[in-house]
């Protein structure tokens, strides 16, 4: 529909395609001739799931793809005041770059540099660019950092990157950005690692400024939830290819597209809690189901429910050394009381730094606690000795966050599996134990043949399935997921939770479920733990949490929620 | 359902690469390093057949005359005239009327001094010329080489083994054992290198090959520990580690089943580098004369001969080491580089 009135676009993407050559003999279409156009003052979201080829798209816009294995097609055109940006020598493309058309990148950690000051980093752009004085780039730094709202700017830009927070240094390349006043800014997943509270700041900073300074805007992100804040116009893409696009109001309210439909639908819902997510495939096939006829779920506690983990007093200090001699405590989890009921999901919830991940690692041993019991059977599991935790250990399980890295990449599936029923000495026999882990392979949506395989040959969403496995092995009676689907993209979150909701159901397993998302929590805990700085601020049945929220901690975060598209 | 599964096959599955399978490819790519491969393997060769004695078995034969030219060189005609005035001498007057019973060997010995030999014929000149007491320079330098490489290769074993031992235990543990080993690595890497090795020569104070590969191997292992440290510290909280805690297995079994083989390519990597670095050092040890026995040949006691010969204008000895042995390290160097490449391809 932006195609229709072609004056008013700032810039045309035509036909744009661009291929990656993975080895001698591959390559790999990342992006397959879409076409779009960025109208002048407004924004458009690209939305899309890893490798979908929306980061490839606008990294080819600005001439930025490593040349030494990508390839932009013949016949592609990006068309930006009259000229193919793609046919430009590198020199005029440099002129553009940073002063008409500027990014944010993802990770603003790595994106600025640790050895420089931030005033010395956005004074170089402004001396660079625009020719400014010293004195003059001095004055425009600390104007453009209490614009992106940094607190205290003529303090702060003395400061190194290292000493701001997440939150701060994405403003900080914000402000870099939009230094030189650019006619489109092109922001690349600005808020993916941050928090919800300072992903929310960050979104309605930048939409401010969008509509403040009359930029365009280009706006990247696999989070269909953030764009109806933010966003005039949609493209979702899939596999290169562009599925649909519109206005951000004809997208939530009458998606055309099957796909743009499922990823509406396969986010766990704030209203209500179906049975099982709808997945992708659920749209695709013919006639795809409709979500509302999936029955729903109802959760909490009853108040009867046998307990099989009792938590009291729990805390864990770490010692900072402060000082030659001194050192100085910092608790990371203070005094966390709370009781898993059999087959039941404690959701814990909080922010980055708030003790969830430790309190997660102390229960299975691999963080010393400092202090508090956790009581399984009746034992304490943190006082006992080493051999006699050995018992026990197979019962509490974790999954971790990352699935790239939580297998060994040196031993094959099969390995991976029998290892944990070798130590426990479960099954009889290595025939035993093979068979149990196809078994395993098979119950957690793999096929067999993945035994002889190695983990570097599977994907996010299969590797975690992998890791589910290896817990599965030992049959525990508890399994922790910190943060298990984080990392995953929407369509293989809603696979995985409906797998655990599923092995939850079979086995009668109990879940701690850690996740900073709160849609998450929601849809998977009966009882939910809010955590801030290392203290439980508020526990109670999810849907009490939820409608009525009495910390205001919990207030705040679930205010941070991204409500996707407000009627 | 369990039927099925034992009906799998029991080996490896078709169509599945392992790391190392696919590291093993990205080397094949690598033209440089296939062919220094092929020259290392050439040189493994040549000594495989020497230690068995296919070749250069006779190395010590005097089979030529003293400092024989190489044959292009065509023969010398100086030795000869040097020998003249010895054999014009003649047995030592009998003026006590008491025969001299070391005559005879006395004049033996005199003629061998001077390149000739009643008991077989020498050659005049020899392939790649001779030494001082005539014997071939090539099979001198496939001999030296033989002590040379093995000397290389056990020592940089060795030295990797007590590395890689040290460098788990103090990046694993952490704490105590760490400051242990590193207050150890501190005072080995604080005495100058060479003074060091002087320093254990004399200690141990005796002349051979096995001599020569402990000297090396232990003071050689601490670039390799603190390599190896590193990479155990950072691996030991991955996720997979803690993973494989989760389940129970022993810290052995996380330090040498999951963490060794994810860390074996840096071990690999700095093998071949000291490989080279140690052959180079054997050179200066046998240089210095602290290097293997008088009774065998190495690079290292050709080039101290050679420093003598090369006064007089012979060549031919220092050539043909420093060839071998340039060959070699370069060979080895280049190799070791597209090792690292394709078994550590972030690199690229």
């Amino acid at each position: 529909m932006s195609a229709s009135d072609k004056t008013d676009a700032l810039v045309g993407v035509h036909d744009l395609a661009v291929d990656f050559r993975v080895d001698e003999t591959t390559t790999l279409a990342a992006v397959r001739g879409i076409s779009f156009d960025i109208p002048r003052c407004a924004s458009v979201a690209l939305v899309g799931e890893s490798g979908s080829g929306k980061s490839a798209t606008a990294l080819a816009m600005l001439g930025l793809l490593p040349g030494e294995n990508a390839t932009v097609r013949p016949g592609s055109q990006v068309l930006y005041a009259g000229r193919n940006l793609l046919e430009i020598t590198p020199r005029e493309l440099r002129s553009l770059r940073g002063v008409d058309i500027s990014m944010v990148f993802q990770e603003p950690m790595s994106s600025l540099n640790p050895v420089f000051t931030v005033g010395f980093q956005l004074g170089e752009v402004l001396t660079k660019r625009l020719q400014f004085s010293r004195r003059q780039a001095r004055v425009r730094a600390l104007e453009l950092l209490r614009e992106v709202g940094i607190p205290e700017p003529a303090t702060r830009i003395g400061a190194y990157p290292f000493e701001l927070s997440g939150g701060q240094q994405q403003r900080v390349m914000i402000a870099m950005a939009i230094a030189c006043e650019p006619k489109l800014l092109i922001a690349d997943e600005p808020t993916t690692g941050l928090d919800a509270t300072v992903q929310k700041q960050i979104l309605e900073l930048i939409a401010g400024l969008q509509r403040r300074r009359q930029m365009s805007m280009l706006f990247i992100t696999h989070d269909l939830a953030l764009v109806g804040e933010i966003a005039d116009h949609v493209v979702v893409m899939r596999d290169g290819e562009i599925r649909e696009q519109g206005s951000v109001r004809q997208i939530f309210e009458a998606p055309r597209d099957a796909y743009t439909r499922a990823l509406l639908a396969c986010r766990p819902p704030l209203g209500r809690r179906p049975r099982r997510l709808p997945v992708i495939d659920d749209f695709l096939k013919q006639p795809p189901v409709s979500v509302m006829d999936i029955p729903e779920r109802s959760r909490g506690l009853l108040g009867n429910e046998e307990i099989v983990l009792e938590v009291r007093h729990l805390a864990k200090s770490f010692y900072l050394r402060d000082g030659l001699f001194r050192t100085r405590e910092f608790k990371a989890v203070k005094d966390a009381s709370f009781k898993l009921a059999k087959g039941k999901t404690l959701g814990l919830v909080g922010e980055s730094g708030s003790g969830k991940t430790t309190l997660g690692l102390m229960l299975v041993r691999l963080h010393k606690a400092s202090g508090g019991q956790a009581l399984f059977d009746g034992r304490d599991l943190l006082s006992m000795p080493p051999e006699t935790a050995m018992a026990y250990k197979r019962r509490i399980q974790i999954v971790f966050q990352n699935p790239y890295a939580s297998l060994n990449p040196r031993f094959t599936v099969g390995q991976i599996l029998i290892e944990p029923m070798k130590i426990h000495a479960i099954g009889a026999g290595e025939a035993d134990r093979r068979a149990l882990a196809c078994e395993l392979l098979e119950k957690v949506g793999l096929p067999q043949a993945s035994f002889f395989r190695y983990p570097h040959e599977f994907s996010g969403g299969q590797r975690q399935r992998i890791a589910i496995a290896r817990c599965l092995t030992m049959k525990p009676d508890v399994l922790i997921c910190d943060e298990s689907v984080s990392a995953l993209d929407v369509s293989v979150q809603a696979q995985l939770l409906n797998l655990l909701q599923d092995l939850q159901d079979e086995y009668r397993m109990s879940f701690i479920f850690i996740s900073h998302d709160l849609a998450v929590i929601r849809y998977m805990a009966d009882q939910v733990l809010v955590m801030s700085a290392g203290e439980i601020v508020e526990t109670g049945d999810s849907d009490e949490i939820y409608s009525n929220p009495r910390h205001p901690y919990t207030r705040k975060l679930l205010g941070s929620m991204p409500q996707a598209w407000r009627h | 359902m369990s039927t099925n599964a034992l009906a799998l096959p029991a080996g490896g599955h078709a169509g599945s690469r392992g790391l190392w399978v696919l590291a093993w490819l990205r080397f094949c790519r690598d033209r440089v390093g296939l062919v220094s491969l092929a020259v290392v393997v050439i040189y493994f060769a040549i000594v495989a057949a020497s230690r068995i004695g296919w070749i250069a078995g006779d190395w010590s034969k005097e089979v030529g005359v003293s400092y024989a030219p190489p044959s292009v060189m065509g023969p010398d005609a100086a030795p000869a005239a040097a020998a003249a005035p010895d054999a014009t001498a003649g047995p030592v007057a009998d003026d006590t009327g008491v025969v001299d019973p070391l005559a005879e060997e006395l004049a033996e010995i005199r003629n061998g001094l001077a390149g000739l030999s009643d008991s077989e014929p020498r050659a005049a000149t020899l392939a790649f010329g001779g030494d001082k007491w005539g014997r071939d320079v090539l099979q001198k330098a496939i001999k030296g080489t033989e002590t040379s490489l093995l000397v290389g290769l056990a020592a940089a074993l060795l030295a990797a083994f007590l590395g890689t031992l040290f460098g788990a235990q103090a990046g694993y543990h952490g704490g105590w054992v760490d400051d242990l080993f590193n207050w150890f690595y501190s005072v080995f890497t604080s005495i100058p290198y060479l003074l060091l090795i002087l320093a254990i020569a004399a200690v141990l104070n005796q002349k051979g090959t096995a001599t020569v590969i402990l000297i090396l191997g232990l003071t050689g292992w601490t670039g390799i520990f603190r390599l190896v440290r590193a990479e155990y510290m950072k691996h030991k909280v991955r996720e997979y580690v803690r993973a494989a805690d989760v389940i129970g297995a022993s810290d052995a079994r996380r330090m040498f089943v999951h963490i060794l083989p994810n860390v074996s390519h840096v071990v690999l990597v700095q093998i071949s580098l000291h490989v080279v670095l140690f052959i180079k050092s054997e050179v200066v040890l046998s240089f210095l004369g602290f290097g293997v026995g008088v009774d065998t040949v190495s690079w290292g006691s050709m080039l101290n001969e050679a420093q003598n010969e090369l006064i007089l204008g012979k060549w031919w000895q220092l050539a043909a080491a420093t060839a071998a042995m340039a060959v070699l390290v370069t060979a080895f160097s280049l190799l070791t580089d597209a090792l690292r490449d394709a078994l550590d391809p972030r690199i690229k």
